[in-house]
């Protein structure tokens, strides 16, 4: 649901509404464009009034986001979008906040900050760009970037295993992690509204492609030719099921996840599993989140969203209660309160 | 019938209560503060404890004080040397018998000076029996074994009951200061309601101790400090840490702006984080962070989204906040910053106290980052200083740093309590709903602050971050010629609240042979030696700065009075380097310190007459 303590737009506001005056400097066929796409189509849909969005960034290609989006916004410092975005948002509960981020940004130098604003489930919302290298600077490799692959400071291959953004999510106990790829601006638009709606941290992990330092690394997953082999685009209540012919499913058997082909070894559609984002067992959601090639393919769409307090809900709550029962209502209360003596 | 004793008469006493860090000392000392605030005396206190929570039992690394300072005239300070000293254990005596001065009466508790803890303490033989301490005034009682005997007939367990004796000695203390009793049986009361039986050790115990000093032929005379001559009001005793904390409050109810605090628990500036958490019914919203960063970094953030707002820590964290200060700059966010000073390098002494965070404070960050600096001077003095802090920062829309000390942050003084509504105007410079004037960087001619643009307000959306930006409209911007342009507006903005701040006072003559100078906690103890030479005829004034960065307009003025300037610090130098820098026509003089103690009246009186002495 969408936040009801938000006011909403008196009337309705389109996309130029939020188009800003300044120059996007991306790199022509950067993912960042499709994400501001995605990002100005869903925010009049969401509908708040349009004082109420402040967007966060931190340091990277990412991070000028805030600047091609006319909303309230703040421009950080490398890796700290989440914990200024806490502060908006606990300071002012009335903003819908969104942080954009990237794999840098969020996983290596700000990784204590994003693991910890999941754990308390603050009500914001992750756009984390997620390109597998470092952009702004120039090709050095990232935590997400796959082991073995050749960058600026890995002439040799790296040597480092690669974050699962997803298991990091949900091992921080996230309650709302999506995944969508680039390239399907419908599918980003309509994940970005669940985000939206959803009470508490939602990571919205995009597979961008970074057209100078890391070109392609998705195509595998998103090229025209392959993307419907190898994602699996999920929807809530709706059977995992994939494939150009829709023949390809996912099923659970023991404690695993396993990619069959319906009608193959006895198996029908009955058998395929049938997606529960709002589940509050993570089991399977953690499994989905893993998922990766030449065995499976790749979840996409809103793989959990379960629910939980938030942070900031509960601030109010026990502000509210102290207002209540507390016999010091002002500062003055509070001076004279305890020992004091008159002379 | 009682003896009748000798009544000493004293205008000030220094008492330290010191034993293992389990055996109550910092609720001993406390509570005897308070009965002697209630009696109307002034005073002021100092817990010195470890690090460690519990160090070993009987060892020197664990011993714990507490010291208070009473008089019937103004306190200035904790006081040097103690008059009397309450020693619960051998270490306890080893560890602070050299801050008894010659002759101090000393009560210790005979009945732990065995054997094992007088080899333990480091004793070669019992101090009590060798006559070492034969130039003192010792008072042996055995007050674990009387404690037990007292309770004989109180159902409670041995160990509690052995506990209580602190409570025995607080008692003797009482009949040795002819102190009325009901106050600290209150305390016991409302403090333990839900267990009667510990109640009635405590206030058995407590009795007890009085009685048997009353009995006891070791007391041949009783200490008379008679009641302070204080302004009239309401008073009560507060810590630097509490007083930080309440001032903050303050400053939010009058600005209008809620408080939020974003903080990592630090020694010894926890306290503020934790008194601030207890404050919700004010609406203060306290956020316990995952790390130094974090505290700064969401405390930066609800400043943009129309709070004031705050972070707490020590000289480590401050190190740590360094570039998120930077960050505050350049938006030009109102943000204090309260660094309650500790010894370093690194992790140093958390719990002993320091003034090695000065040049930290003032140019700890990259790039041109100027910013207010401030430094309270005394426990209750935090109080009005964090509301100043927290009034310049957001009238200016810069962050301030305001510098304490763990010696102000745990140590306590009365507070003649204020009204808030007396308290000096906070006007944050507000954007108005859709101002059509407005611009992310457009200032106040005078002041030069920009307005401040809270998320939500209609008509002012705007962009705001660590890039540099162009002066009124805000983009961004690498133009070199604007760049200066905004490195010099931020520094002549900080520059400008010199003409807002009061102008320097000095304290004594406007001229003589010696200006002493000074900033922050050492307050106490160089007024208290600069007034003692002042009576004694000689011609030394005292400038005791708080207003760091900048400097009050008059300072020159102030400094061309004297024939010497001697400025003295608890570090290696770090205001005189600043002042040389700053007033480089003056020649200075310089006394420091940096043994994470506080300065002694003695040794500096010693030390001013060495100066003026010198040709």
């Amino acid at each position: 649901m969408l936040d009801k303590r938000i006011e909403k737009s008196p009337v309705q506001l389109t996309k130029e509404d939020f188009a800003s005056d300044q120059m996007v400097k991306w790199c022509p066929g950067c993912g960042g464009h499709a994400i501001l796409a995605a990002v100005e189509n869903v925010f009049p849909k969401i509908g708040y009034r349009k004082e109420n969005f402040t967007i966060v960034s931190g340091i990277g290609c990412s991070s000028r986001f805030p600047y091609y989006v006319n909303t309230f916004g703040f421009h950080g410092i490398h890796g700290r979008a989440t914990p200024i975005a806490s502060g908006v948002k606990i300071a002012n509960p009335d903003q819908s906040v969104w942080i954009a981020t990237g794999d840098g940004d969020s996983m290596a130098i700000g990784g204590n900050h994003f693991i910890h604003i999941i754990r308390r489930n603050i009500d914001v919302n992750i756009l984390l760009f997620n390109n597998q290298i470092y952009g702004l600077t120039k090709g050095q490799y990232s935590p997400t970037t796959p082991i073995g692959k050749v960058t600026k400071t890995s002439p040799q291959g790296t040597i480092e295993h690669p974050f699962i953004t997803a298991g990091l999510v949900m091992g921080a106990q996230g309650t709302f992690f999506a995944r969508v790829p680039d390239n399907n601006v419908k599918l980003m638009t309509e994940v970005l509204y669940e985000a939206a709606k959803h009470d508490g941290t939602s990571v919205v992990e995009i597979l961008e492609n970074c057209i100078i330092f890391n070109d392609k690394a998705f195509s595998p997953l998103t090229s025209r030719e392959k993307r419907e082999e190898n994602q699996l685009i999920l929807k809530h209540g709706e059977p995992m099921i994939y494939g150009k012919e829709r023949d390809m499913g996912i099923i659970l058997k023991g404690t695993s996840l396993y990619a069959v082909r319906i009608g193959v070894g006895g198996i029908t559609e009955k058998d395929i599993l049938v997606h529960d984002q709002f589940s509050y067992d993570p089991g399977i959601h953690r499994m989905l989140g893993r998922m990766m090639g030449p065995d499976y393919p790749v979840a996409m769409g809103v793989i959990r969203s379960a629910k939980a307090p938030t942070y900031d809900d509960m601030v109010e709550e026990q502000i509210d209660n102290a207002k209540k029962s507390s016999s010091i209502k002002c500062v003055d209360d509070l001076l004279n309160s305890g020992d004091t003596w008159e002379i | 019938m009682a003896k009748q004793k000798n009544i000493m008469e004293l205008e000030d006493v220094v008492v330290k209560f010191v034993g293992d860090s389990g055996d109550g000392m910092q609720l001993t000392g406390t509570l005897f503060s308070d009965t002697a605030a209630l009696a109307g005396n002034d005073l002021a206190t100092f817990p010195d404890f470890p690090a460690e929570i519990r160090a070993p039992q009987n060892t020197v690394a664990g011993v714990s004080g507490y010291q208070v300072h009473l008089g019937q005239r103004k306190i200035f300070t904790s006081g040097d040397m103690c008059d009397v000293l309450v020693a619960m254990n051998p270490a306890s005596l080893k560890a602070n018998l050299k801050w008894a001065k010659p002759g101090a009466t000393i009560i210790v508790d005979e009945s732990t000076f065995e054997k094992k803890a007088i080899e333990k303490a480091g004793y070669k033989t019992s101090p009590l029996e060798d006559g070492s301490l034969n130039s003192y005034h010792l008072i042996k009682a055995p007050i674990t074994v009387l404690t037990k005997e007292s309770l004989s007939n109180v159902s409670i367990d041995k160990k509690l009951a052995e506990k209580t004796k602190n409570m025995f000695v607080l008692g003797m203390m009482y009949f040795l200061f002819q102190r009325n009793l009901d106050s600290t049986l209150d305390f016991i009361l409302k403090k333990f309601s839900s267990k009667p039986e510990v109640v009635q050790a405590n206030q058995t115990a407590l009795k007890a101790g009085y009685n048997y000093a009353e009995t006891v032929e070791a007391i041949a005379s009783t200490i008379r400090v008679g009641p302070a001559p204080m302004g009239k009001g309401r008073y009560r005793n507060i810590t630097g840490n509490i007083a930080t904390a309440w001032g903050l409050l303050a400053a939010a109810e009058r600005s209008g702006r809620p408080l939020f605090l974003g903080s990592y628990p630090i020694t010894p500036a926890t306290e503020i984080l934790m008194e601030l958490s207890k404050h919700k019914s004010l609406g203060a919203k306290v956020f316990q962070a995952e790390d130094e960063i974090a505290g700064i970094c969401s405390a930066i953030g609800a400043s943009f989204a129309g709070s004031m707002a705050v972070t707490t820590t020590s000289g480590p964290g401050l190190s740590l906040k360094s570039e998120a200060l930077g960050l505050a700059v350049i938006t030009e966010l109102p943000l204090v910053i309260v660094n309650v000073q500790r010894a370093g390098p690194s992790t140093g002494m958390p719990t002993k106290s320091e003034q090695s965070d000065l040049l930290q404070a003032l140019f700890g960050r990259n790039g041109e980052a100027p910013l207010i600096v401030i430094a309270a001077s005394s426990p209750a003095s935090c109080f009005y200083y964090a509301y100043m802090a927290a009034k310049y920062s957001m009238e200016h829309m810069t962050p301030v740093l305001l510098l304490t000390d763990g010696h102000m942050g745990f140590g306590s003084e009365l507070f003649k309590i204020p009204k808030v509504a007396d308290l000096p105007d906070i006007n944050p410079p507000l954007a108005k709903p859709n101002d059509p004037d407005f611009k992310p960087y457009r200032r106040d001619p005078v002041t030069l602050a920009r307005k401040w643009a809270v998320p939500g307000t209609e008509g002012l959306r705007h962009r705001i971050g660590g890039l540099e930006k162009t002066n009124i409209d805000g983009n961004v911007s690498t133009d070199p010629l604007n760049h200066e342009l905004m490195v010099n507006i931020r520094e002549d903005k900080v520059m400008r609240v010199a003409n807002y701040i009061p102008e320097q006072e000095i304290y004594g003559e406007e001229s003589g042979d010696l200006l002493v100078v000074g900033w922050g906690g050492t307050e106490g103890m160089l007024k208290s030696a600069v007034g003692q030479m002042q009576r004694a005829g000689q011609k030394i004034s005292l400038a005791h700065f708080n207003y760091i960065m900048p400097l009050p307009k008059n300072t020159p003025d102030i400094f061309s009075g004297f024939k010497k300037i001697v400025v003295c610090e608890l570090n290696k130098g770090q205001f005189v380097s600043y002042l040389r820098m700053t007033y480089p026509e003056f020649r200075y003089l310089q006394y420091n310190k940096v043994q994470g103690l506080p300065f002694h009246v003695k040794e500096l009186t010693e030390v001013f007459t060495k100066f003026m002495e010198e040709k």
